[in-house]
């Protein structure tokens, strides 16, 4: 064990952090909720990928540097310390890429993955369906294979970044007699196709942060389903696998939060103080932040060795779920009546962003497999309890 | 960064395991209830000589020169069976002491800890009360500003019962005995010694979280209900899994403290209060958990999970409380210019 960054970990810590110094905007950028902070986002991906920073995990040919998870978890580190935009590309770059590294063909791989890297295609996911939500194996949209190409028909619901993004992903029943996980494929689709209605729903917020797409004999070609006929249910456990999961929810992400919800706590200490349990649950959040921390990081070491991943894995969404909602619960009341003005409300003082993460923390636990199928996972799984 | 254990801390652990599992068996444990010392000198005779009494004494006085971090996974293992006797504080608390302490205290004291021919125990302010005082050859005393040294001759003892009848609890009136550190060396000593026991505390509560679950996973997959094993239930699923959640937090914590004390890091201090707090509340929820997917069953003294329960409920307390804890991680991060947040962990 040695818990010290190396000379050359230490070296890519400084390049990071003067590259973000220089580049990250010294304003905000607006949500990729709405159609003109989308398009920001997609440049700030852009610039991002010009400076080789977009997937520092991906190999040089395809605009990244190769690097290994603790590198990765130090880019993270500088990303969130930095306050640079969140990816609006996540969905492509953490989900969906690392899984056509694995499942992809060479032509596939040439062909989406370097539009992907540059944000010029940006990627939503197309899991859920109507009546497919916790139980995904209940899928019934369909894809019918006549000659080369797929013809989809059914709906798909709760896609993340669906109203502006360029592709969807997700599966498919190409065997109409088959039930539960059996008889999936795992297709990639252009929403630009005919005969796809994309319909917002508004969030929490009011925006469009995900969407309904209606496919009506949608065709796509056969050279955009990934991996086998029929074995989609693997690929897309893949795409869910823990890996993945380091990717899209790094440690840093919380820490972050944790450290302004220290710096919240200290402004208003003496209206906080009223309720003796505000001290405590700001104390508990920033042990909770360095524990997933420290979690990750024994994770991430073990991997770098070539150890596997356990069932335990399953226990970190409910983790970070958990403590993201309770930090911010924690935040809104701190901040007490003004907790519920909008950012730009005239006398909101220093609301700043915690009402966004607010209601954003609140889909943690729903979102990727709630936590009630989460816990069902670890007791059977896990904890060897029977079924 | 490399933030795994070599293969031969984890094959140690390995055979620790075993040779714990089955020597330290619930059925033993009851038997040294009714005892009057409650402690097992064939046993700690076995612990020595597979090398664990010494296994932190430097070489130079017959053990094996390992430190808190080659410990620290035999101390979970500790914990997993409920050892009664004070191997985990030898090891980790009263061996580094006397060790520091040096001269000719240690000296005399370090061989015989490793040859099992004494146990050593320490009593800081801490804790009012000194678990083992009985059966230690010498006992280790924080007294005012001072650290003093007293062998059994020198002082009375006068036996707290405790719930938990594997405790075994005392005041400690010594009326004569000189200081081996006074001033600013004893609380040197003091500190340190603390935080040792807080360390071992929480990693013998990750052993006896792990132990928990896994007796309730057997319990609730034999107990049947509605015509089904209750382990089945969501409900019931869920109390084990929100265990394992904490629980499996509260590892990483506990293995970076024992590296910051084998390492004498500047964090060390706050990185014991994280694991204690963490590692104890993971204990207590697993005893709390466990104690209500067991049903009636886990109210009667007849089943096996109190031993359990009962020893991490006064690991909670012991070594420094909760309060103790959160006061000293308050101090820190609440201060001025605390570097806090992303990249902050490790630096």
């Amino acid at each position: 064990m040695e818990l010290t960054y190396t000379d050359s970990q230490q070296a890519f810590r400084k390049e990071v952090r003067s590259w973000l110094a220089q580049h990250v905007p010294a304003q905000p950028l607006q949500t990729f909720d709405t159609e003109e902070g989308f398009l920001q986002h997609r440049a700030w991906e852009a610039t991002l990928h010009a400076g080789r920073w977009g997937m520092v995990t991906w190999p040089e040919v395809l605009g990244g540097r190769g690097c290994d998870l603790i590198e990765w978890l130090i880019f993270e580190e500088e990303y969130y310390r930095a306050g640079a935009p969140l990816r609006v590309n996540q969905n492509g770059i953490f989900l969906l890429g690392p899984t056509l590294m694995e499942y992809g063909t060479e032509e596939q791989k040439a062909r989406i993955l370097p539009k992907m890297a540059t944000g010029e295609e940006v990627w939503a996911q197309g899991w859920s369906e109507p009546n497919a939500g916790s139980d995904m194996a209940a899928i019934r949209a369909t894809a019918r294979l006549e000659g080369d190409t797929y013809v989809i028909n059914g709906q798909k619901i709760w896609s993340t970044r669906a109203v502006w993004a360029d592709w969807c992903f997700g599966m498919f029943r190409t065997d109409p007699a088959s039930e539960r996980h059996r008889g999936l494929t795992f297709i990639l689709v252009p929403l630009r196709s005919p005969g796809i209605t994309v319909r917002p729903i508004p969030q929490l917020d009011g925006l469009p942060g995900f969407a309904e797409i209606f496919f009506d004999d949608v065709e796509v070609a056969v050279d955009n389903r990934l991996g086998d006929e029929g074995a989609g249910w693997g690929v897309a456990m893949a795409t869910a696998g823990f890996e993945r999961g380091l990717m899209l929810r790094s440690p840093a992400r919380f820490q972050e939060t944790a450290r302004r919800l220290v710096e919240l706590y200290r402004a208003n200490h003496e209206a906080a103080d009223r309720n003796p349990a505000v001290k405590d649950a700001v104390l508990r959040a920033y042990l909770d932040a360095e524990s997933y921390c420290l979690t990750t990081y024994q994770t991430a070491c073990r991997l770098n060795k070539g150890g596997k991943i356990g069932a335990e894995s399953s226990t970190n969404k409910i983790f970070w779920s958990e403590l993201d909602q309770d930090m911010h619960a924690t935040a809104m009341s701190i901040l007490g009546a003004r907790a519920e003005l909008l950012p730009h409300a005239p006398d909101a003082g220093d609301v700043g962003t915690w009402l966004d993460g607010w209601l954003f923390s609140l889909s943690g636990p729903i979102y990727a497999g709630t936590n009630e199928v989460q816990r069902n996972i670890i007791a059977e799984r896990m904890l060897g309890m029977p079924r | 960064m490399d933030f795994t254990f070599t293969e031969d801390q984890l094959l140690f652990q390995d055979s620790v395991r075993d040779f714990l599992v089955n020597e330290v068996t619930p059925q033993r444990i009851r038997a040294l209830w009714d005892t009057d010392s409650g402690r097992d000198d064939a046993l700690w005779q076995q612990l020595a000589a597979l090398g664990l009494t010494g296994l932190t004494v430097s070489e130079e006085f017959g053990g094996l020169g390992m430190n808190e971090l080659d410990f620290v996974l035999l101390a979970q293992e500790a914990g997993y069976v409920a050892l009664p006797e004070p191997l985990v504080q030898t090891a980790m608390v009263a061996v580094p002491l006397l060790s520091s302490i040096g001269g000719d205290l240690a000296a005399e004291w370090l061989p015989k800890v490793a040859a099992g021919e004494a146990r050593v125990v320490v009593g800081l302010a801490q804790n009012r009360l000194v678990e083992d005082a009985h059966v230690a050859g010498l006992i280790l005393l924080q007294r005012g500003g001072d650290l003093i040294a007293v062998t059994p001759d020198q002082v009375s003892l006068r036996h707290n019962d405790s719930v938990d009848p594997s405790r075994r609890l005392f005041m400690v009136d010594a009326s004569k005995a000189t200081a081996v550190a006074e001033g600013d060396r004893a609380a040197l000593l003091v500190g340190a010694a603390l935080n040792r026991g807080a360390l071992a505390c929480a990693a013998q509560a990750l052993g006896l979280a792990q132990r928990m679950i896994d007796m309730s996973v057997q319990y609730t997959s034999e107990r049947q209900q509605f015509g089904k094993p209750v382990g089945s239930f969501q409900a019931v699923k869920h109390h084990m899994a929100n265990v394992a959640v904490r629980l499996e937090y509260a590892k990483a914590p506990t293995h970076r403290a024992a590296y910051a004390i084998a390492n004498r890091q500047a964090i060390a201090s706050q990185a014991v209060s994280h694991a204690k707090l963490v590692a104890c509340e993971a204990a207590n929820l697993a005893a709390k958990n466990s104690h209500q997917v067991h049903g009636a069953m886990g109210y009667t003294w007849e089943v096996d999970l109190h031993l359990f329960m009962k020893k991490a409920w006064a690991l909670a307390n012991s070594w420094g409380d909760a309060g103790f804890h959160k006061s000293r991680i308050g101090e820190r991060i609440f201060a001025d210019g605390a570097d806090l947040g992303a990249g902050a962990t490790f630096s």
